[in-house]
């Protein structure tokens, strides 16, 4: 941080643009600069700006550095290190006259040629050259880290141990030619450090040990891990299959079984299968393969099959932005499926209550035998962010399996509690375990009698006062006085929680909700009396809709983003001072 | 004797069950042997799951005392695989039409096979739409008029079996309903082989089939003789591709091929179905502490 104090309003801590075209290497960039951070004892942020091509483009990651902890996006840009001339005219509105460019001499040229000669400082490094000279034009990426990593005062030693472990599996050659060639452009950069006076020095402040680092992606397949999920079947879809990668790369390990399906349809009637026969299943998607998978949520719904679906909402309609982020399948989600059950929705707004919330749906679902739902963005599942350890939960893990007797019926009404009758699964006891997608009476054979209908109809919607009594809280920042909320629910918490620390005016609140659906019948009193604006990330205001349908709440303003992009700190902060 | 009485009785359902099938239903005698084959085999319900999609066809699981999943209109072969990958202790079979399995579910039906789990899929091949009235099914003949293709059919049929044995699946066998004990035969081969297992069942549907009768059946099917091959693929492949007359026995099997519940790297060292399994926080952990 600027040694200078603070000023009233001002972005926290330090933020980094790394930018350049698909398969320039951004990604070793980042997680070299951000390991070596996180281990000095900082707070650090990255978040992924990319395009839907495999090479080219122009890709983005900001990494924001602090002294507290940082998890939203800024538009301020402290140091910019593009990796191609473009970059300059691509992000010129993130640059301004305090931003410190430092780039390949090759690359700065196109600095001075497109006119960027306000930004504060322009550093030039011969990354190429140091590469080619060491042998390998590749080696470029560990020059550009080196340089910011002295830029910011962080020791050598420190990058080059972090360049062993990124580097080792390909060799002691290449981890000693990357080691060169950092340190060579840490001297480098070092040494402008003092020429210019650059003073980007940071004071320790955490206990590295005590935090994880990680991406939502990782926080989502851990949540499922850690309730005991035994088993995926997905097909890849922009940006939830990192959570079948994880779960099919760690599977062996946990006892998960972990199927690449054909098709989403058959994704999620292969996991509703599993899970009739006593697997805890999984299924990751995102909005378009979810559609697919309407008729079998209903199946889910009406056989009362536990199933829970991760979601990683991106921009539609249709193909829309594959790689951008949106919270605009909250409608699809709530409405999923024909006819008429209980579900609950769950919208973790960091990686902790992903971890948690995925944890907490997958037992939901098996405990009222329903479809749950947990709703992330590609914001949140490609993020990586610092969170201390202790916030992740492990509940025990509960099968809610009962043995059966010769006489089970699975549908059985005069043991059902809150419409929830005890669950067999086939081989497990005596009785037998039938399951219809037609309407069925209670030992699950078809029916067509009408009050057997009936009795279904609210044994299978009885479930949902029982979710909502049990629904979790949504979060408040501020007074339980103020007059204003700013109502906000996934993974717009950070930017939210931010932006009302920063603005400090106790007049307003935020409100994140992490759990969408059912509510939980306290929130109305929460927002009695207040004016209520809601800030989400589509174009029509869904969740301000779902809140005036479901609790009556009046909604004063909506604040909409729709670009593709997340709401950063500073577009929040102009919604609380009411400049928009 | 009396062992034997008893035991063909094991999977059926209390006397007076009511059955959605019109009287002469090519069905009937296809339960009555699917009954048969089971206990005949020494099955139990208690470790059998019958699982269909929809149609008339897929009510069967409901007219035979074990568990069964009857699901979504296609989808039955996913649900399927998910039953074997997380109990592969229990006996799994699908049984349905050949508009469910043939036309909504292609894509599973190509995958399945692919997949090879061990499970054995009985598909009653009538040719039309029974439940919903008389319409073309993948496998109607061309030239069969109905209310929907009112100047017949002009689409060529699906030949599942030269489908399955061009999919390599490692047991292909046809059978018909007329011929009770020969589909006894080919259901229980079926069952005993390990990795998917297809019976193609001709079935003639009284209704609204007019065309495609026992008689038409009977005059169209032969036997294969004891002489023939089932791992000559292809000779399989000519057989199932004959017109005219439709071979009936095992088309083609392949004992060699890996099964999917097997491959899948959670049974290897457990074998405990998944629900018996306790579940570890430490290694959960140990994978967060990894992530610092």
């Amino acid at each position: 941080m600027k040694s200078n104090k603070k000023q009233k309003n001002e972005i926290k801590g330090f933020a980094i643009l790394l930018a350049g075209r698909a398969g320039q290497g951004i990604k070793t960039i980042e997680r070299i600069i951000t390991t070596v951070l996180k281990r000095e004892g900082l707070y650090v942020f990255a978040t992924r700006g990319y395009m839907s091509r495999v090479r080219g483009g122009m890709n983005a990651t900001q990494i924001r550095v602090g002294t507290s902890p940082v998890s939203a996006p800024v538009e301020k840009t402290d140091l910019f290190v593009p990796l191609a001339a473009e970059a300059f005219d691509h992000f010129a509105s993130r640059l301004d006259s305090r931003t410190c460019v430092v780039a390949d001499e090759v690359v700065s040229d196109g600095c001075d040629r497109t006119g960027f000669g306000f930004c504060a400082k322009v550093l030039s490094l011969p990354f190429t050259q140091m590469a080619v000279d060491a042998g390998n034009r590749v080696y470029a990426n560990a020059a550009a880290a080196g340089a910011v990593l002295a830029l910011l005062d962080v020791p050598v030693s420190k990058a080059c141990e972090v360049i062993e472990e990124t580097f080792v599996g390909k060799g002691p050659e290449v981890v000693r030619k990357n080691s060169e060639v950092l340190t060579r452009a840490y001297k480098r950069a070092e040494h402008l450090r003092f020429h210019h006076n650059l003073d980007f020095v940071f004071a320790r402040q955490t206990d590295p040990e005590k935090h994880v680092f990680f991406s939502g992606t990782e926080a989502v397949a851990l949540g499922a891990l850690s309730a005991g999920t035994d088993f995926c079947s997905s097909y890849p879809m922009s940006p939830s299959t990192g959570v079948l990668t994880f779960l099919a790369q760690h599977g062996k390990e946990c006892g998960v079984a972990v199927e690449q399906a054909t098709d989403e349809i058959g994704a999620v009637n292969m996991a509703l299968g599993a899970a009739y026969a006593g697997a805890r299943a999984i299924v990751t998607t995102s909005g378009g393969g979810f559609a697919l998978m309407g008729e079998t949520v209903s199946l889910a719904g009406m056989t009362e099959t536990p199933l829970t679906v991760h979601i990683a909402q991106r921009p539609g309609p249709a193909t829309g932005l594959p790689t951008r982020t949106a919270q605009e399948d909250l409608n699809l989600v709530l409405r999923a499926g024909h006819g008429e059950f209980a579900r609950a929705v769950y919208a973790p707004g960091d990686a902790s209550e992903a971890f948690n919330l995925t944890q907490h749906a997958l037992d939901t679902a098996d405990k009222y035998q329903i479809p749950t739902f947990i709703l992330t963005d590609q914001f949140l599942v490609d993020s990586l962010t610092m969170t201390e350890e202790k916030r992740f939960c492990f509940e025990k893990v509960k099968r809610h399996i009962v043995k059966t007797g010769a006489r089970y019926r699975r549908y059985d009404l005069s043991d059902a509690v809150d419409g929830v009758s005890p669950r067999g699964v086939p081989g497990y006891g005596e009785g037998l375990v039938c399951v219809d997608s037609d309407e069925h009476d209670e030992t699950g054979h078809i029916t067509e009698d009408f009050a057997v209908r009936r009795q279904m109809v609210e044994k299978r919607l009885a479930k949902l006062p029982a979710l909502a009594a049990e629904a979790v809280l949504p979060t408040w920042f501020g007074l339980k006085k103020a007059p204003k909320v700013l109502v906000v629910w996934g993974s717009n918490k950070a930017a939210a929680q931010e932006a009302w620390e920063t603005v400090n005016d106790k007049t307003w609140a935020v409100c994140h909700f992490s759990q969408v659906y059912p509510f939980n019948p306290k929130v109305k009193r929460m927002l009695k009396n207040k004016k209520v604006v809601v800030m989400e990330n589509n174009a029509t205001g869904q969740f301000a809709d779902l809140l005036r349908s479901e609790l009556g709440i009046e909604i004063a303003a909506k604040k909409l983003k729709y670009t593709g992009e997340p709401f950063t700190v500073e577009e929040v902060m102009r919604i609380l001072e009411g400049k928009v | 004797m009396l062992q034997a009485a008893r035991q063909s009785q094991t999977f059926n359902m209390p006397e007076g069950t009511d059955i959605a099938w019109c009287p002469g239903c090519g069905n009937f005698p296809i339960l009555a042997t699917v009954k048969k084959a089971l206990s005949g085999l020494g099955l139990e319900p208690q470790d059998t799951v019958l699982v269909s999609g929809i149609g008339q066809a897929a009510k069967l699981p409901q007219y035979l005392k074990c568990h069964y999943f009857n699901g979504l209109h296609g989808r039955a072969l996913p649900v399927a695989t998910g039953i074997k990958v997380a109990n592969p202790q229990l006996n799994v079979l699908v049984a349905s039409g050949d508009g469910d399995v043939y036309g909504e579910g292609g894509n599973h039906f190509i995958h399945t096979i692919r997949r090879n789990p061990d499970i054995t899929l009985l598909v009653h091949n009538n040719m039309i739409y029974g439940l919903t009235q008389g319409q073309a099914s993948p496998t109607s003949q061309e030239g069969m008029v109905t209310p929907v293709q009112p100047r017949g059919v002009f689409v060529d049929p699906i030949n599942p079996v030269a489908l399955a044995i061009s999919l390599d699946a490692p047991f292909v066998a046809r059978a018909s309903a007329g011929e009770p004990e020969h589909l006894r035969e080919m259901i229980v081969a079926a069952v005993k082989h390990k990795g998917f297992s297809l019976v193609d069942i001709f079935q003639p549907c009284v209704v609204f089939n007019k065309l495609n009768t026992y008689q038409w059946f009977a005059e169209h099917t032969y036997h294969l003789p004891e002489s023939y091959d089932p791992t000559d693929k292809i000779e399989a492949f000519s057989r199932a591709t004959e017109e005219g007359k439709f071979a009936l026995g095992v088309l083609y099997r392949n004992d060699s091929r890996a099964v999917f519940e097997e491959e899948i790297g959670i049974y290897e060292d457990d074998k405990r179905p998944l629900y018996r399994r306790k579940h570890s926080a430490a290694l959960v952990r140990a994978l967060l502490h990894n992530r610092k």
